[in-house]
């Protein structure tokens, strides 16, 4: 196979108070793929998200974005090629208008004019978020936000796109719009979530992360059917929703 | 609140006062105020002329007045101290309406009224004819430290989600049959202020982590902070 977008090797990493979050992570992520991690509340999914774009810096192991270690000299880049979408929006946008916030990624990469314009405008367009861009985000619904936090990152056009916990308090319209959004855009993305119909509807592939290490890697709805793994891990299916019966998407 | 309109003070318009660029406003606002401040209190004469033009600006942003008067309750706490400074200063007396009062506090009580007034009247007209937004970009082109107008910034941004937030915990403690009625219960509101104050710490945290993983470096770019000129017809323009 070709050289990951994303490698993680061998990651682990306790916090400065001793408490050890992730015990030698290995994943890998090629171009193109949608991969879900899955995880139970406390699996170290967001931990290990913060090791992707260098805010964390690992004690041991390594993260390598399209062959560029994430270290020190080359955070700026790791940063352009690894969009992080938060969980809570509100964390994300924080100027007065979506257009500044959709601008503030590429305008920190030294993008000016014209060229800034552009990937403001696609990149909202791709969210079908245009028409909203002289709008305060707080005027916003939440659903709405959530796409305007993803254009912020597409505006800087990553390698991979890195959403934590994506379906998190929208409601179903508004997930279903999110996810047809999702599967429109032409980018590699790792989808940190618990929910686990999301992840089936949107990816192909999913890694169980659990008490800190990668403990299985495998097509979505293999993982997910195989009922003494997920018992193994806290992970366990919405009442009366069965991953045998959903058919595959066209 | 209006749709895609500012805050609660602003009252949206398109008159000349409200397209005026908005570092010049503040700097008439402030011209203003350091005049008035400045004018004996003596000058009784002049303060109406003051009145006046206050009068003119407010007539041409078309901010209906009652607008404004209701927004001056804030000006309360002073002029209840204005109103008892008669009372209570020394020196020599005069009967008003039957009333021994202090001369010199008359003055003083006239002074502090009629300045504080007339600022609150003019900072609130600024308010209600420029967006924060503008307010903002006019800070930084009077080169106010680049890093104050940031944390304005962010406070004008995130006064709704605080607030809503002091808002839900308000309502869950009044849901599970809490009201502070008497000082045994403010141990209470003393938690809630203090988790408000953490929560509201951790936010800042975490907003502080979005930014760096989109390049922050301890600046805001200009171009993500000012409008462009030329509004372009977002959708089209750009294959």
């Amino acid at each position: 196979m070709s050289t990951p977008v994303l490698d993680v090797r061998g990651l682990a990493y306790a916090y400065p108070d001793g408490h050890q979050a992730l015990f030698g992570v290995d994943l890998h992520v090629h171009r193109g793929e949608r991969v879900a991690l899955l995880g139970p509340n406390g699996a170290g999914k967001t931990t290990l998200v913060l090791h992707l774009n260098g805010i964390l810096t690992a004690g041991a192991g390594s993260v390598t974005v399209d062959g560029l270690p994430v270290e020190k000299e080359h955070l700026r880049e790791i940063r352009r090629r690894v969009g992080v979408v938060f969980q809570d929006p509100d964390d994300q946008l924080f100027l007065g208008s979506v257009r500044a916030d959709v601008a503030f990624g590429p305008a920190n990469l030294g993008i000016k004019g014209a060229e800034l314009e552009r990937r403001v405008t696609s990149a909202l367009e791709q969210v079908g978020m245009a028409e909203f861009a002289d709008r305060p985000p707080h005027h916003l619904s939440f659903g709405q936000r959530r796409r305007v936090a993803v254009a912020t990152v597409l505006a800087m056009e990553p390698e991979i796109l890195v959403l934590d916990e994506p379906s998190s308090n929208l409601d179903p319209a508004s997930r279903r719009e999110l996810a047809d959004i999702l599967r429109s855009l032409d980018v590699t993305v790792l989808m940190v979530t618990h929910d686990l119909p999301y992840a089936l509807e949107l990816c192909p592939r999913s890694v169980i992360l659990s008490d800190g290490s990668a403990v299985a890697d495998g097509p979505t709805r293999a993982l997910l059917t195989d009922d003494s793994l997920m018992a193994a891990h806290r992970l366990e299916l919405p009442f009366g929703f069965d991953p045998r019966a959903v058919g595959e998407r066209p | 609140m209006g749709a895609g309109h500012g805050h609660k003070l602003h009252f949206h318009g398109h008159s000349l006062i409200h397209r005026a660029p908005a570092h010049r406003k503040l700097i008439a606002l402030l011209g203003f105020v350091l005049l008035v401040v400045a004018t004996p209190r003596e000058w009784f004469a002049m303060y109406a002329v003051y009145l006046m033009m206050l009068g003119v600006v407010i007539a041409v942003s078309r901010v209906p007045p009652t607008y404004l008067l209701k927004r001056t309750v804030i000006e309360v706490p002073f002029v209840v101290f204005a109103l008892l400074l008669p009372f209570v200063a020394g020196g020599p007396q005069v009967e008003v309406w039957g009333l021994t009062l202090s001369e010199s506090g008359l003055l003083a009580g006239w002074g502090l009224l009629v300045k504080g007034t007339l600022g609150v009247l003019a900072s609130l007209t600024l308010a209600a004819t420029t967006e924060p937004h503008d307010l903002l970009a006019g800070l930084e082109r009077l080169r106010l430290p680049h890093l104050m107008v940031q944390i304005i910034g962010f406070m004008v941004r995130y006064l709704d989600v605080v607030t809503s937030q002091m808002r839900r915990m308000k309502v869950a403690r009044t849901s599970r049959g809490f009201s502070a009625r008497n000082p045994r219960h403010w141990s209470v509101l003393a938690r809630s202020a203090g988790a408000l104050f953490i929560r509201s710490y951790e936010r800042g945290e975490r907003v502080h982590l979005a930014m760096l993983s989109r390049g922050y470096t301890g600046r805001l770019p200009v171009e993500a902070t000012t409008r462009p000129t030329t509004r372009p017809s977002a959708v089209t323009e750009h294959p």
